[in-house]
């Protein structure tokens, strides 16, 4: 954590005491708005005891959104696995017209608020969208349905593994990859012995981020869902419904438990930067 | 290979999502606060169908702001049957989406709505305001909270009563009654999009002085966060609200659910669905089925009915709360 412990350089000369203040102003910040309202989760999800925890989790409604939320992130992660390959792939060992708008769209994602990144899937595919009526005349069901969470989780995760992979990629620049084709090296080698293991880190780290985003996205989920319990009801929709029920343990207690999956992913996170030289990115 | 992993962990668990079993499934599309109350009906319905020879019937709740489920339903969301807070909501998925025939409410009896309600105040123990009428709500310093007429039923509900009440006091003189709504909705500091958001924004934020809300919401809230911090204050007058409920046709005769589904509708109004109704704190149309400790409970006050004061929902909906009906300017000018 370079942030926390700056290294005084010759360059920088501030006093200890400013380093003080600076250190105890981001540590009271950490503390006040991220350390106490993670706390008042497990507190409040464990005010009436275990067994109430568990029995929140253990529900019926619960363990199926657990399912889908696991599902819902599998999918969007192996999509964007393969997303992001691809797309750093194609900018960064081909010149090709139109690339630059390509870096432009895989951005989008992050500039798009996530409720209308759920409404375009409900104009599309909904029962009066462009091609909802058809779908559905074929009985193919997205909107409202598992198809419709999945879509609306990988359009908001897209950008995750392709905007890591792309600068290590660049930085990487071309060499390996042109040393292994003269060397007689076929396309497939190359990505698999080649640039695979030179960007490993950087794509299990999109990976990472991907994957707790996906697990933890709301709105556009929210507005693809229908919310039928047990069956559309991703975590955090059916963390909003227990909620609305007066049922705060049972709340609590799912909101823990997908506080302790992000926690994990963030874990992951920090042992791969402490594994890789090239920390921080 | 890292990423042949999780495709192997997505095949586990789609596969680990249990078969449907042999038994028919129900979508009730249904608005907010009915959630415990169709807890508990689901339970007696499908012990009900069973004994008269039916499948085993699981039915699967979608609750949330009466007009946002309308327009799910609209969007394509399969109900085999809807159970709004009020008429407009279905008769905008018959007008929309042409699923169930125009002439709906008169399919059950009672306009289609086998239990009412009314509008009353939910406000804070020993009603630190003094709120005692539809009058002090336009006090200034009075915080009132209501959910949006845009998206949630019972906000219509709440609007109207207002309405209807000031009609009587101005003696139907039209400025006076848009300044006391206008005065009433600068207090209004959010507007939710459901009446469950409302009471949680009223209940557990402790924001606002006074809940407009449906009576049974109110009578639930206190029920499951303590009589000893909130009292419900009732009203001169308010309205007769009829939540309505009808079969979507093109849907259940899609899933060949039609047959249940009517039953399901039915059992609403046999004695056993009234007396739940009225455990929920429901007013039964039929309160003799109620448990009479349960049917006490409603204090007798004045309600208009929406058919005698504001004609039906369609032409309500179009005075006002269409874009740029009344709500939206007397909205603008607050």
């Amino acid at each position: 954590m370079t942030l926390l412990a700056p290294r005084r350089s010759p360059l920088v000369g501030e006093s200890a005491t400013t380093r003080r203040v600076l250190l105890a102003l981001a540590l009271a910040a950490i503390g006040l708005f991220l350390l106490l309202p993670l706390a008042t989760v497990f507190a409040e999800a464990l005010s009436k005891g275990w067994g109430a925890y568990f029995e929140g989790l253990a529900d019926p409604d619960a363990r199926a959104a657990i399912r889908l939320t696991l599902l819902v992130a599998a999918i969007s992660v192996a999509v964007n696995f393969a997303f992001g390959i691809a797309a750093a792939w194609a900018v960064t060992k081909f010149d090709f017209p139109g690339k630059s708008l390509l870096v432009t769209f895989i951005d989008l994602p992050f500039s798009v608020s996530p409720v209308i990144a759920g409404l375009i899937y409900v104009l599309l595919f909904g029962a009066h969208g462009l091609i909802g009526p058809w779908l559905i005349a074929h009985g193919v069901e997205v909107i409202f349905a598992v198809p419709g969470i999945v879509l609306a989780t990988v359009f908001v995760t897209l950008p995750f593994v392709a905007r890591e992979l792309i600068p290590t990629m660049e930085m990487l620049g071309r060499g390996d990859e042109e040393v292994a084709r003269t060397l007689g090296a076929s396309g497939w080698q190359i990505f698999f012995r080649v640039t695979l293991p030179n960007v490993k880190w950087a794509a299990l780290y999109g990976v990472l981020l991907c994957n707790a985003r996906a697990m933890g996205e709301f709105g556009a989920v929210s507005v693809v869902s229908g919310h039928l319990r047990g069956q559309t009801d991703t975590m955090p929709l059916h963390i909003e419904i227990l909620y609305n029920e007066y049922n705060f343990v049972a709340a609590f207690a799912v909101a823990s438990l997908l506080a302790l999956m992000a926690l994990f992913t963030l874990a992951l996170k920090s042992a791969l930067e402490a594994v890789t030289e090239n920390p921080g990115r | 290979m890292r990423f042949a992993r999780i495709w192997f962990l997505a095949a586990v668990l789609a596969l680990s999502v249990p078969p449907a079993r042999a038994e028919t499934a129900l979508l009730n599309v249904s608005y907010d606060p009915t959630r415990e109350f169709y807890k508990e009906f689901n339970t007696a319905f499908a012990a009900h169908w069973k004994r008269a020879g039916g499948d085993a019937v699981r039915v699967t709740m979608s609750h949330g702001g009466s007009g946002r489920q309308s327009r799910a339903v609209i969007d394509g969301l399969e109900a085999d049957v809807v159970t709004l807070a009020l008429g407009y909501d279905i008769d905008a998925i018959a007008d929309i989406r042409k699923s169930l025939p125009a002439d709906w409410q008169t399919r059950q009896p009672n306009a289609s709505a086998p239990y009412t309600s009314t509008i009353v105040f939910l406000v804070r123990k020993g009603n630190p305001k003094g709120i005692r009428d539809w009058g002090d709500l336009a006090k200034p310093g009075i915080g009132v909270i209501t959910p949006n007429p845009k998206t949630s039923g019972g906000a219509r509900w709440n609007f109207l009563a207002a309405w209807a009440w000031a009609e009587d006091s101005f003696a139907r003189d039209d400025a006076k009654v848009r300044d006391y709504m206008a005065a009433l909705f600068r207090n209004v500091p959010v507007l939710d999009t459901g009446a469950r958001g409302a009471t949680t924004t009223f209940v557990r934020r402790g924001l606002g002085d006074v809940l407009l809300s449906w009576e049974n919401e109110a009578y639930l809230a206190q029920q499951e966060l303590g009589r000893d911090q909130f009292e419900i204050v009732v009203p001169s007058m308010s309205i007769l609200a009829q939540p309505p409920v009808a079969l979507i046709d093109a849907n259940a005769d899609k899933h060949g659910t039609r047959k249940v589904a009517e039953a399901y509708l039915d059992y609403l109004y046999a004695p056993e669905g009234q007396r739940l109704a009225a455990k929920h704190f429901y007013r039964p149309i039929h309160p003799e089925f109620a448990d009479p400790a349960d049917a006490r409970r409603f204090p007798k006050l004045k309600l208009v009915t929406l058919q005698e004061r504001f004609g039906d929902w369609r032409a309500t909906q179009a005075r006002f709360f269409t874009d740029g009906a009344i709500f939206d300017q007397i909205f603008a000018k607050r």
